[in-house]
């Protein structure tokens, strides 16, 4: 298939696919049962500039857009989405920076980020907002010219192994969803802490902790955007980073399937490969089937967002709904086509089915992005120009 | 400081041809990488750049494609890079080998560290980086396992000798090989890629480098390699039979014939 990358996109592609076989692969087993963070994969992919990618070139970055990002994603997943999972959360944490940042954050933030130096988070999820993200309870009320920020974040990506955190808080409680506004926390600020490890189903390689606010007083220069633009700000970010979800679905996907054909090509059933078995054959060729057109889906929208589109809700949410229900699936079949073998932890297929299952619930759940995409569709009647 | 490190161009495969005029390896048609054992060398020389500032230059001698390994070390850290072509060089065997990289050491002007690999995966012999450092009147050590620090005039190192460690300190300049205990070396940079893409690597010959006509390439290789064949693998297990203290007994006799025990 011809993707038509452009060679410093073949480049990264290729630097990222190294790393993922080089420094990942042998590790990727042991960071999976024992549920550790990185931290030497992630200082091999900041000496190889990989924080670069997303960071734009005027704040020490490569300038690379959506496109780009997908294709790290979509290699390091395709050896250990847990450890891609850390890498995505930090571009996701830096976006609110890169898009809405003053010239002053920017500056002191982002080469920071670029080098790879600090890992961000972003911080919208709690208790009692999942699906419902408006209905969050943290607060960040003006004093002094501070914000004193009070609540507790859920199920956090990189939390307490980030240095920089983008919190989504109401500024303006009585307003409900219309006075939250968006802020940049150190992790060292008094008052801010982190609550256990979650032990996961998948993505073991990545942390995910409660962040707790307990009258954490923020200065007024680390708002991001405007104040009470909280709520449209998170919604055009998440809009902006679900095709890296995509693309971390058709790594796993594109993995599961790798191991499925090598297996099927060694096992002798029958008295013979497996892979001469029709029924086989068939589940590998819609594997197949699912995993490329995936990638096409995920990589137009992406060059969509890269265009410079102004609106892309539903194309980004096709993205991550086809591609990560593909994943599911896919990665399901790679354990039925390796039976038993498939389901033992020797072999790899059974830690990307549990990592897939994520990819259908974060980062909007496969249900509330399908509203989303008919919510479009009910505006547009459907057509397409 | 001025780190030089040599690298060689190595066919990435052991399915290699030998020239029955000249019984050296024949290069062309096969896909060449860098040997293994160099980029412990070029690693290490970054890592002291890192530690004590300075600059880093990779050399190679080879033919024109041998550039590619250059720019690879560009990508992975070489401040600059040279490459040592000139028809006049072939058949080289290793001591004209280590001349002309000695010309072209003299020639990057003053130098506090040159470090190569302990050997090549193709010639294997392990000759170069000593016979280098005779001919530049440097100090030389081998197998070196650590650098332990710099201290202007001296440094201390560690290397491995087969079943033990030795710490000795040596006066600089100095010539190291290094084992591949030393290090980890890091993949490129996506940075430094797009420097090494966009980089000049000057090309040295015979002219630029001012040598003696009469000790490079083949006419100054003082040996010759008469003959290269695969060794004859001569396993020779015995099974021993029999009761279990008789097959002690034998056993003991044997190794004792021997003079193993």
């Amino acid at each position: 298939m011809e993707y038509f990358l452009s060679e410093q996109q073949r480049e990264i592609k290729s630097l990222a696919r190294r790393i993922a076989e080089e420094r990942i692969l042998p590790v990727r087993a042991e960071l999976d049962e024992n549920e550790e963070f990185p931290w030497a994969i992630t200082k091999d992919m900041a000496d190889s500039d990989m924080f670069r990618v997303f960071i734009p070139e005027e704040y020490e970055g490569l300038g690379g857009g959506s496109l780009e990002l997908c294709l790290v994603m979509e290699e390091l997943s395709r050896v250990c989405s847990g450890v891609a999972l850390g890498y995505a959360a930090t571009a996701l944490g830096s976006y609110s920076l890169v898009e809405y940042g003053t010239e002053e954050q920017k500056k002191k933030y982002l080469p920071l980020i670029a080098s790879g130096e600090k890992l961000t988070a972003f911080a919208l999820t709690e208790s009692t907002a999942g699906s419902d993200a408006t209905n969050i309870k943290t607060t960040a009320v003006p004093e002094d010219g501070n914000y004193i920020i009070n609540g507790t974040k859920q199920f956090i990506t990189n939390g307490g192994d980030a240095e920089l955190y983008t919190v989504v808080a109401l500024t303006h409680p009585e307003k409900g969803i219309r006075g939250a506004s968006t802020f940049l926390v150190e992790k060292d600020t008094p008052g801010f802490s982190f609550g256990k490890k979650e032990k996961k189903m998948g993505v073991r390689a990545s942390s995910t902790r409660e962040l707790v606010f307990r009258n954490c007083s923020v200065p007024r220069e680390n708002m991001i955007g405007r104040e009470g633009m909280g709520f449209p700000i998170v919604m055009r970010l998440l809009d902006r980073s679900r095709p890296g979800v995509g693309a971390q679905s058709v790594g796993i996907a594109q993995g599961a399937l790798e191991a499925a054909v090598d297996y099927a090509r060694e096992r002798v059933q029958f008295e013979h490969p497996i892979i001469a078995l029709q029924a086989v054959q068939q589940m590998l060729a819609d594997m197949a089937i699912g995993v490329e057109a995936a990638r096409l889906l995920v990589y137009g929208v992406a060059r969509t967002i890269d265009s410079g589109a102004k609106s892309y809700t539903e194309e980004s949410a096709m993205a991550k709904v086809f591609a990560s229900d593909m994943a599911m699936r896919v990665t399901t079949d790679a354990v039925q086509v390796m039976g038993g073998a498939g389901y033992m932890r020797d072999y790899p297929v059974e830690k990307m089915m549990r990592d897939a299952k994520i990819t259908q619930i974060y980062e909007g759940s496969n249900q509330t992005l399908r509203t989303a995409i008919a919510f479009e569709l009910r505006k547009r009647k459907g057509r397409r120009e | 400081m001025n780190i030089a490190v040599c690298l060689k161009q190595v066919p990435g495969t052991t399915k290699v041809e030998i020239d029955p005029q000249t019984n050296t390896l024949v290069r062309q048609g096969i896909e060449n990488i860098v040997n293994p054992f160099d980029t412990y060398a070029l690693e290490e020389g970054v890592r002291l750049r890192e530690r004590y500032g300075g600059k880093v230059t990779a050399i190679s001698m080879g033919p024109p494609q041998a550039e590619a390994i250059l720019r690879d070390a560009l990508a992975t850290g070489a401040d600059e890079a040279v490459l040592l072509s000139d028809a006049a060089f072939a058949g080289a065997d290793t001591w004209a080998t280590a001349y002309t990289l000695s010309r072209a050491v003299d020639k990057l002007g003053p130098c506090d560290i040159v470090i190569c690999g302990r050997q090549t995966i193709d010639g294997d012999t392990g000759q170069v980086g000593p016979e280098l450092a005779e001919i530049l009147g440097f100090t030389f050590v081998s197998y070196v396992s650590q650098v332990e620090e710099i201290d202007g005039e001296h440094m201390r190192l560690k290397r491995l000798m087969g079943e033990r460690y030795e710490i000795l300190e040596a006066l600089l300049p100095a010539v190291i090989t290094v084992v591949k205990e030393i290090n980890t070396p890091r993949l490129p940079s996506l940075r430094g890629m797009a420097k090494a893409k966009s980089a000049t690597i000057p090309v040295w010959g015979a002219e630029e480098l001012e040598v003696d006509g009469n000790k490079i390439g083949l006419t100054g290789s003082a040996t010759r390699v008469i003959k290269v064949f695969f060794p004859q693998r001569t396993q020779r297990a015995e099974i021993l039979e029999g009761e279990l203290p008789g097959q002690v007994d034998y056993l003991i006799d044997r190794l004792r014939e021997a003079n193993l025990i």
